[in-house]
């Protein structure tokens, strides 16, 4: 039985192109909007992939930069220099 | 020439941390770590544990100083553009002068617990976390004190947390939910807060009071509540990795943290009484009511985390069918107490309107009609006649989570849950079977409680008479206590909106 | 000692604050009238343990709880007491003490057809 990851994030600037590299990559997202925030659903795993997002923003990016928009997550995390990935194994 | 390789994040991480840690070769374990055994936890492999985040100190100081950059600006925003009277109600500000005066110093005592954690764990992994964890809880100290230091400079009630919080009868509750676990072995003090708190209840925490700031007009908090759930998403992720790793290391563990996980469920709920308050009775603008909240952040999350850690073994806390169940009456029960209390508070109370006791009625059907209405009811009529009800006596506090005795039996809202034990000849009271369980399991450590109310007794809190304890909690009488209706802060408001719109024409 | 100490003689040193002797003669009583939840906790005193038991009904009590509507009302004789779970019959020339109030104990009443505004019991 799957089980759901998620990544909260705030509704901001920053953020906008993080949740656009997310949900562009991670087939069958589930997207929540909040008061100033978004939260992010999907069964099993989820990953944020740096050279996505810098596609996106035209400039380097380092994964640890989530820090700054992050609400909350849950599910076991794995992070490298090219990628933050949420999983439950 | 080629540029050097880089290292990866991960190597990079564990050269920084892991990879600074050493083997004594002249100091036994036991004299460097004295606190690691004598609660009974074994530890086989240090090695196992997983790293919940890999942050090391560089890319800390970065993140955290730009975030600091982010929040402080907001805040001088606020300030410069008088943030204060884009408030939904006046009302509103003694929310957060609750959250300054009970949260805010608990912060503190999280950073100091958290230090010592960093220091007296022999598991390198554990103790870099628990030290970066120190740092966040100081962080949030300060710039929760930095956000609020603006409502000072304008609202009664904020101007002696740190005074009040070693002294006030209701500050009491949160400063001896912290004594309690900052004086228990490292083990405990990581399940309590770092599981407990951090992981299982954080939510009921600190979605209501943002939110809360959100929809009510508080930017100021909605920012730095922002700031600090960042740090609190890896709070979350090291609570998690603490209780696998200490149920994986050795089964002997299950008994020692499964007592632990039922004693800290029970006393964080008692703590958030106060947050259940807050939302169903404090926010002019209401989120959702605290029955709900508990619902969707407890009973479905918790519901499925528990699930999780059944493979080790571990069970739903002891009494969370308690806790549900009151979560249809702490809001209303503590804020009724606030209510004739509030000439001894640090913030104003009111009665609630028509149209609020309605929303009551609509989101607590099986009780508010039939055991809150007619009290508010009551009230108002003495309010109508002039006799405004403030109760003079002095509570019978629990001796645990030292809230008055205010709640009732499971099976019967009517009569109050006394409950009671006997060590070295003398009566100790408790307000519920979850307290008192925790008091027959250490009754050395409770039976030494500083009770607000008996202390008042003993004349230790500036005298005998409730004026003289009040200005020994440096009250400002007639200004930060009483009713809402005739405050201070209410007159200060009204000139603000009559002024506001003398200029709108 | 089940408390988990680094020291074993934890129990020992142990420092209890609320020993009968440090409230200055007095002693701490706790009192709650049932089904009258308006007022939100039992009330604690301190109170001479040589007090008569009819000082306190007779000047505590109302001082109080007077101003509940079914104050006035209650029929004294028709009260039901218990004191730290069992039931009794105050004297009320005799001392709290030997009606069995000792230090710290919980006296409870209930007011028989009385049981708050609009009997929602508050």
């Amino acid at each position: 039985m799957p089980r759901i990851v998620s990544i909260t994030l705030q509704n901001t600037d920053d953020a906008r192109p993080i949740i656009e590299a997310i949900t562009a990559d991670n087939a069958d997202c589930t997207v929540h909007s909040y008061p100033g925030i978004v939260k992010i659903d999907r069964d099993d795993s989820l990953t944020v992939r740096r050279s996505s997002v810098e596609q996106r923003i035209g400039r380097d990016w380092d994964p640890q930069e989530l820090h700054l928009s992050m609400v909350s997550m849950a599910g076991n995390l794995d992070e490298d220099d090219d990628y933050f990935n949420l999983s439950w194994s | 020439m080629n540029a050097p390789a880089k290292l990866g994040l991960k190597q990079r991480y564990s050269l920084l941390t892991h990879g600074l840690d050493w083997k004594p070769s002249y100091q036994p374990m036991d004299k460097i770590y004295p606190y690691a055994e004598f609660e009974g936890i074994k530890i086989h492999d240090w090695s196992k544990w997983e790293d919940p985040f890999r942050l090391t100190m560089d890319t800390y100081w970065k993140f955290q100083a730009e975030k600091e950059r982010k929040l402080y600006a907001v805040l001088d925003s606020f300030s410069q553009n008088n943030g204060q009277m884009g408030l939904s109600d006046p009302k509103y500000v003694n929310a957060i002068k609750l959250f300054l005066t009970g949260i805010t110093p608990a912060e503190y005592q999280a950073h100091r617990g958290f230090a010592h954690v960093g220091r007296q764990l022999p598991g390198v992994g554990p103790r870099v976390a628990a030290q970066m964890q120190s740092l966040d809880e100081l962080r949030h100290a300060q710039t929760q004190i930095h956000t609020l230091s603006h409502y000072n400079k304008f609202f009664d009630g904020f101007h002696e947390f740190t005074h009040q919080h070693d002294r006030v009868w209701y500050l009491s509750v949160p400063k001896s939910f912290f004594d309690d676990a900052r004086t228990s072995g490292p083990f405990e003090y990581f399940i309590a807060i770092g599981f407990a708190f951090e992981y299982v209840l954080t939510n009921l925490l600190f979605v209501p009071f943002m939110s809360g700031a959100a929809y009510n007009g508080d930017l100021a908090t909605v920012t730095f509540g922002f700031s600090a759930q960042s740090d609190e998403s890896r709070h979350m992720t090291l609570g998690i990795e603490v209780i696998k790793f200490l149920l994986e290391q050795d089964p002997g563990n299950l008994p020692i943290v499964q007592k632990w996980v039922d004693k800290w469920f029970w006393r964080g709920h008692r703590v958030l009484g106060l947050v259940a308050m807050m939302m169903d009775y404090m926010l002019p603008k209401k989120i959702m009511s605290w029955r709900e909240a508990w619902e969707i952040y407890f009973t479905e999350a918790g519901g499925s985390l528990f699930q999780d850690l059944a493979r080790y073994g571990l069970k739903v806390p002891k009494y969370a069918d308690v806790a549900t169940a009151e979560a249809d009456h702490i809001s209303h029960q503590n804020w009724l107490t606030f209510y004739q209390a509030c000439h001894a508070a640090g913030f104003h109370t009111w009665l609630p309107t028509d149209e609020e006791m309605g929303w009551l009625s609509e989101k607590y059907p099986t009780t508010f009609d039939k055991y809150y209405r007619p009290r508010i009811e009551l009230f108002r009529e003495m309010e109508k006649d002039g006799k405004r009800f403030y109760n003079n006596a002095l509570p019978q506090l629990c001796s645990v989570c030292q809230i008055p005795m205010v709640y009732t039996e499971k099976d019967d809202p009517g009569t109050i849950s006394f409950r009671s034990s006997e060590y070295k000849g003398d009566k100790y009271h408790t307000c519920s079977d979850g307290c008192k369980d925790i008091f027959d399991n250490e009754p050395e450590k409770y039976s030494q409680a500083w009770l607000p109310v008996h202390q008042i007794f003993q004349g230790n809190c500036g005298g005998a008479t409730i004026e003289e304890v009040l200005k020994w909690y440096k009250l400002n009488l007639g200004a930060d206590n009483l009713d809402q209706a005739g405050s201070p802060d209410q007159k200060m408001w009204d000139e603000w909106m009559a002024a506001r719109s003398r200029v709108a024409g | 000692m089940s408390v988990v100490a680094i020291d074993k003689n934890y129990a020992d040193k142990v420092v209890i604050r609320d020993r009968v002797e440090n409230f200055h003669g007095n002693q701490v009583v706790y009192v709650h009238w049932e089904d009258h939840l308006m007022f939100h906790a039992a009330m604690a005193f301190p109170l001479p343990p040589a007090m008569p038991f009819g000082a306190l009904v007779q000047e505590v009590l109302p001082t109080y709880y007077g101003m509940h509507p079914d104050f006035a009302q209650i029929d004294w004789s028709a009260v039901r007491w218990t004191v730290d779970g069992a039931q009794f019959t105050p004297a009320l020339d005799k001392s709290l003490k030997d009606n069995g109030v000792g230090h710290k104990s919980l006296i409870r009443f209930w007011t028989p057809g009385l049981d708050g505004y609009k009997h929602s019991r508050s």
